[in-house]
């Protein structure tokens, strides 16, 4: 194979979910000294873009997300020690959660999947994460982003809690700070005072970079 | 399946005029759930407006599809959802005669909910958390009402049926020897999870179900819509998974009870489980429907 016909390859059989042959061609496209960065800018992240995009238009359903997702996470097992070997960055490190006194993750998965797919690093902190939990995790990983979910109206509150730990530990400044899940507006976002809000994982990723593009344009200005 | 050979379990729903009785020798409890105004923008910015004219549609809605009951839930952010929901709540009762299940996660709201309802209502819900349990089941007591538990605890949703009998042994425990709740009032939802997500939660819920009835004999209800989240062809999929729940031993959902197809799915699965003698509902409905088109 070429490789042209390996890249294309990867990117067919990611957007389809074949873990098995995606992990198998990655290992070829090394054999054959492709750089890892190659495989995932050319492939793997454009194939879970396509992803994105056929589940917001509705062409796409939640299993081949997943499966997409873990055909992806298969072949990165192996790149990611090469692409740290190489210097290669990734393009954000983002830190989530599901709020304490809440246990649901199917939407904050789904999430997460979709934040790789596009090259962040995700540490993901669980379920009923306490807000000193997440102090403690950004203290340790210094995300670019905190993702603070919750799926009852009871546990957004949550959403407020977190931010005011932050705050006190004088971390409010460092992170940008995105909230959502299913009974989670804008409205309420801007209400206690969150950076970004997105609907859906797919939006997640669009709002995730433009918030983090427009953070390092002010850093750098 | 060991069937359960206990006395039938009757959950007695009531409005100030009408009486509703959950048991698996009855047809299906349908809980119409449109009457809540998550994920809906227009919804939530009227009802924070005061503006209460949707619910009124929504039950009408909900009644003329054939629910049995109706859950209220009110859970607007940013609002007081106490006094959002005893509106509600004293709005629906002049709408409707159908038993209202109040619906929220927020304490101060149930307790509301339930000093403004006339009858006896079904409380949705509460969790096998020692917190939830000691705040929600004194009113349920105090009230004289039904609730709806879920057999998670404050870790996880546990995806084995192992651990979710054991949650629920410890519900029924609490609920009855501790708060004098009566076993009949228990309703237990076997945390019906998407199955897009998870292609083994279908059978870790069915199985939840069978067991839940073949020890306690308990009435069983779940959210029909979730199983098929993130899916195409939602409806088909509610309308198998309703059938299946109801032969192991479910006895409601909260459902749209606007859509026909599942309505008759659960309705023809009354007839096949023996719980619609001689037919009779079915043939009503079917004449129903054929007046309502007009002679062919």
């Amino acid at each position: 194979m070429t490789p042209e016909e390996i890249l294309q390859g990867l990117y067919d059989l990611t957007l389809v979910g074949n873990g098995p042959e995606v992990l198998s061609l990655t290992n070829q496209a090394l054999a054959l000294q492709m750089e890892p960065s190659t495989l995932l800018f050319d492939a793997l992240i454009p194939a879970l873009e396509e992803v994105g995009a056929r589940f917001e238009r509705g062409d796409f359903f939640v299993p081949e997300m997943l499966i997409a997702g873990r055909a992806m996470a298969g072949s990165m097992e192996v790149l990611r020690p090469l692409l740290a070997d190489t210097g290669v960055e990734t393009i954000g490190k983002f830190v989530m959660g599901t709020v304490q006194g809440d246990v649901h993750d199917i939407g904050k998965n789904l999430v997460n999947i979709m934040l790789e797919g596009a090259g962040f690093e995700v540490i993901d902190l669980g379920v009923q994460v306490k807000p000193e939990k997440f102090v403690a995790a950004i203290e340790q990983h210094q995300p670019d982003i905190v993702g603070f979910s919750a799926f009852l109206t009871t546990t957004m509150p949550m959403f407020k809690a977190n931010l005011n730990a932050l705050e006190k530990a004088g971390l409010r400044d460092s992170v940008i700070v995105m909230v959502g899940g299913a009974p989670v507006t804008q409205e309420y976002a801007d209400v206690v005072g969150a950076d970004g809000y997105a609907a859906d994982a797919s939006q997640t990723v669009k709002r995730a970079k433009a918030l983090l593009e427009a953070r390092r344009a002010k850093v750098m200005a | 399946m060991n069937r359960y050979d206990g006395p039938v379990r009757e959950t007695v729903l009531r409005s100030a005029t009408k009486e509703v009785v959950m048991a698996s020798d009855r047809p299906f409890c349908i809980i119409g759930e449109r009457i809540n105004p998550t994920g809906r923008k227009l919804f939530q910015e009227q009802l924070r407006a005061g503006d209460l004219s949707l619910i009124e549609k929504d039950v009408h809605a909900q009644v003329a599809g054939g629910a049995d009951v109706l859950d209220v839930n009110m859970g607007v952010p940013l609002t007081d959802e106490a006094e959002l929901l005893v509106k509600a709540i004293r709005l629906v009762q002049t709408l409707t005669d159908l038993p209202i299940c109040i619906d929220s996660s927020v304490v101060e709201a149930l307790e509301a909910g339930l000093a403004a309802y006339q009858g006896r209502a079904l409380v949705n819900s509460v969790t096998a958390e020692d917190e939830r349990l000691e705040a929600i089941l004194p009113l349920v007591k105090k009230y004289d009402a039904a609730v709806i538990a879920l057999p998670n605890d404050a870790d996880e949703i546990p995806m084995e049926a192992d651990k979710r009998i054991e949650l629920t042994e410890k519900i029924v425990r609490v609920a009855t020897q501790e708060y004098g709740i009566a076993i009949e009032d228990i309703v237990i939802d076997p945390l019906a999870m998407p199955i897009g997500a998870d292609g083994t939660v279908g059978r870790t819920a069915l199985e939840t179900i069978a067991r839940v009835h073949e020890r306690w004999g308990l009435n069983m209800t779940c959210g029909a819509s979730n199983v098929s989240f993130g899916m195409p062809g939602r409806h088909a999929i509610n309308s198998s998974w309703l059938p299946l729940a109801m032969g192991a031993g479910m006895t409601s959902a909260i459902m749209d009870a606007r859509t026909p197809q599942i309505v008759e799915a659960v309705r023809a699965a009354d007839l096949l489980l023996g719980n619609d003698a001689w037919g009779s509902a079915w043939i009503a409905a079917f004449r129903a429907k054929q007046a309502a088109v007009g002679p062919s």
